[in-house]
């Protein structure tokens, strides 16, 4: 380009012009054929996420059965989710969910990420990984039924514990109003630890292993390389890992509903347990779509915060 | 660059947004079929095309394929359509099958689908009544003569001008009549000094009392919330005992103004708190799914177990000859029996294909021998029809002996408790017996949250 302009020439003045609009076009088409490439997508994104996300407004201002005549109601099936017995009790069950679904598989997934990637990095690594991993594969529908059978009062866990002694604590976990709760969040913890790991391993491969040795050479302990060097450049992926595993909480419902269906007397019921009611037993559609919304704000409250932050330390 | 930072942000939040809404909203939204606009749906009021009732109505000559949805678990609707083929070859079947907790939910979709099952399984059916997807059944019970069989069969599929259950216009049929009461191990009730039924309740808890002293595992019963509370049993079978069937059944099928908080109600109630205070129930009760409570009563843990007779062939497979069953007794002797008793309910979809086709199929399976026959050998329930149909044989030993004699014993019937609205037993009944259980709830509270549940879903 800046060879062209040199000269006095004129043709290569008109050459640049026919160039620029040859590049335009170019640039015009690919685009054009980029945008066919993400249409069918688009499509499916547009009919199966947005329209779905637009009716559950709409449906919010009207009474409807799902099949007969529609009613607008305004703001009544807002005031009326809050009739719900115990909705706050759901609320308050949800983010006691996100200690188990979200902060412990973090936690231990950071732990056991760094052990995996500091000593094993051969085939036991994989093999530990892949170990790790496979409740994500497990259908969820059947991990339920396994875990219901492990939480039973004749059950393995409890087995365990009479044959080490501590016959005193066993109980049907998934029957008791004070441990239904924590035991659910323990079959989260299976689910999510696995995705965590693999998400926050893949992110400790790309961390320079320079810092590791300048830090050994300083004479820093593993857990000094853990805080300095592996936490604060694993902040993104961390963020991710919260950010999904909060919402797997908030918005938690199959392994809920697979396990324990809200019960012992709605200790375990979450707001989208409620959601699933309303909306498939009650067959009030209204209301269940108020509480999908309500739901939704809700989480975004949360999640705003630890997207802004990581976006941030991504920076 | 902060600027386009927060796009970002904003953007992939709103994905998030709207992926979580499509996951939450999805029951209410991605069940409702294309076809069904809400606007072009015949309002409520709209009385269903009737059939013409000047013949009566068969399946022709014709090859006709019924398009059937039944409930996953019973093979004895197949097996009546295998037969009906039989007798019938230009009949053949589509059939489809769908979990009971799934047919809650897609009943109304498949009724109002461009192509609705001629034959489908009812979880409830009043609100499909009333939203015009049953068809009115009222002129093919004159044509086959189902009204003048005996009265309480068809009465709770039957529907008022104010669509309260009981009488009126018939919806649905039943293509069996189940019957609950109290099946019990005779090993372990000989043990326990039983030699016959007993006769009031008193005589019962005594029983439990024995039964709890030997060391043995009085009645055994389900409790999870998956499976729905099995303990309403119990409670509806003591309601019944110390009060009358009419106010029950007035309140299951929402008659104005009618409560479940009634003084005979809260005895009932106390007696079921005294039962859980007294260990007569499993201490992980709220844990046990229905599957669960009916293996381990066939493994011999529970002298007595509340259920009803579609449970007649896992109890004699488990035990066989050793299972047997009494209805409920009376709180005074002498009184009345009273049981659930509810159809095995099936309708037919208002726009269906073949209609006659299917009403000629209740009317055949109501009445046909060998129909008959089949259907009790499948479910052990009685098959209804007329006073003087065929009585199907039963084999020596099996509970299903009990639980068909039983019928003529009963002086009033009711539909369940749980059946009083499609979520009250999900919202009122299974949470707050469930706290009874864990002591969090009293008898008193216990009715009075149920009905504060009943009158919220009522007035939605």
């Amino acid at each position: 380009m800046v060879i062209l302009m040199m000269t006095s020439d004129k043709r290569p003045a008109a050459f640049m012009t026919s160039r620029r609009t040859y590049l335009s076009k170019r640039v015009r088409r690919e685009t054009f054929v980029g945008w066919l490439f993400t249409l069918p997508a688009l499509f499916m994104y547009a009919f199966f996420v947005l329209v779905p996300f637009l009716l559950t407004i709409v449906y919010s201002f009207f009474r409807w059965n799902g099949v007969g005549p529609m009613t607008w109601v305004g703001v009544k099936n807002y005031v009326y989710v809050f009739q719900v017995p115990n909705l706050i009790g759901t609320i308050f069950n949800a983010f006691w969910l996100v200690v188990w679904f979200s902060f412990i598989p973090v936690g231990l997934g950071l732990i056991v990420a760094s052990v995996i990637h500091r000593v094993a990095t051969g085939r036991f690594g994989a093999v530990a990984r892949t170990v790790l991993f496979l409740p994500q594969v497990i259908a969820l529908v059947a991990a339920g039924i396994i875990w219901g059978w492990l939480l039973a009062l004749p059950g393995l866990i409890n087995q365990a514990l009479r044959t080490v002694g501590l016959g005193a604590l066993t109980r049907a976990w998934l029957g008791d109003f004070n441990w239904a709760l924590s035991a659910v969040g323990m079959v989260g913890v299976w689910v999510l630890l696995g995705f965590c790991i693999v998400l926050l391993q893949t992110g400790m491969t790309k961390i320079d292993p320079a810092l590791y040795e300048s830090a050994r050479l300083d004479g820093a302990s593993w857990f000094q390389e853990f805080l300095a060097i592996t936490i604060p450049l694993l902040r993104h992926e961390i963020g991710v890992c919260l950010t999904v595993t909060v919402i797997a909480a908030l918005a938690a419902f199959d392994i809920i509903w697979v396990t324990t269906a809200g019960g012992p007397g709605n200790s375990t019921s979450v707001p989208g347990i409620q959601i699933y009611i309303l909306a498939f037993t009650q067959r009030a559609i209204g209301p269940a779509s108020a509480l999908a919304v309500m739901l939704m704000i809700l989480v975004v409250i949360v999640i705003l915060p630890i997207q802004w932050l990581t976006r941030e330390s991504a920076q | 660059m902060i600027k386009k930072t927060v796009l970002y942000s904003l953007v992939s939040l709103l994905v998030l947004a709207s992926m979580l809404l499509s996951s939450c909203g999805a029951p209410a939204t991605t069940e409702v079929p294309a076809t069904v606009a809400p606007a072009t749906v015949a309002p409520s009021t709209e009385v269903p095309t009737e059939p013409p009732a000047t013949t009566v109505p068969n399946c022709g000559t014709d090859p006709v394929v019924m398009k059937v949805t039944f409930e996953t678990g019973w093979d004895m609707p197949t097996q009546l359509t295998e037969e009906f083929t039989k007798q019938f070859p230009n009949v053949t079947w589509d059939i489809s099958m769908e979990q009971f907790a799934n047919l809650i939910t897609t009943t109304p979709l498949l009724l109002a689908s461009d192509n609705p099952p001629d034959l489908i399984r009812l979880p409830t059916m009043v609100s499909f009544a009333q939203d015009g997807l049953l068809l009115n059944l009222d002129n093919y019970a004159t044509a086959f003569g189902w009204n003048e069989w005996p009265v309480p069969q068809l009465n709770q599929n039957r529907l008022d001008a104010n669509w309260i259950r009981g009488s009126g216009t018939l919806y649905a049929m039943g293509l069996n009549y189940s019957m609950t009461g109290v099946f019990y191990n005779k090993t372990l009730a000989a043990q326990i000094g039983m030699t016959e039924p007993p006769q009031t309740v008193a005589e019962f808890e005594a029983l439990l009392a024995a039964a709890k002293a030997a060391g043995l595992q009085p009645i055994m019963e389900w409790g999870s919330a998956k499976s729905g509370m099995g303990l309403a049993f119990p409670l509806q079978n003591l309601m019944a005992a110390y009060g009358l069937v009419g106010p029950i059944n007035d309140w299951i099928f929402q008659k104005p103004g009618a409560t479940i908080d009634t003084p005979t109600n809260l005895i009932a109630a106390q007696h079921l708190e005294m039962w859980i205070q007294n260990g007569y129930f499993p201490p992980d009760i709220n844990a046990i799914e229905y599957t669960d409570a009916a293996s381990r009563f066939g493994n011999g843990e529970g002298v007595f177990t509340f259920n009803g007779d579609w449970q007649n062939g896992g109890y004699d497979a488990a035990m066989p000859g050793n299972v047997g069953f009494f209805l409920f007794p009376p709180a005074e002797a002498g009184g009345g029996y009273a049981a659930m008793s509810a159809p095995l309910t099936y309708g037919i979809a208002a726009n269906a294909k073949h209609a006659d086709c299917a009403a000629f199929f209740f009317n055949w399976a109501a009445t046909n021998e060998t129909a008959r026959q089949i259907n009790v050998d499948g479910m052990g329930s009685n098959p209804g029809g007329p006073a003087d149909a065929s009585v199907p044989t039963v084999a020596a030993g099996s509970v299903t002996i009990d639980t068909l004699s039983a019928g003529p014993k009963l002086s009033g019937a009711m539909d369940f408790i749980a059946n009083a609205t499609s979520s009250i037993f999900a919202q009122g009944w299974t949470p707050e017996l469930q706290k009874m259980v864990a002591g969090e709830q009293d008898a008193a509270g216990l009715l009075k949250a149920v009905q504060a549940e009943y009158e919220r879903e009522i007035s939605q």
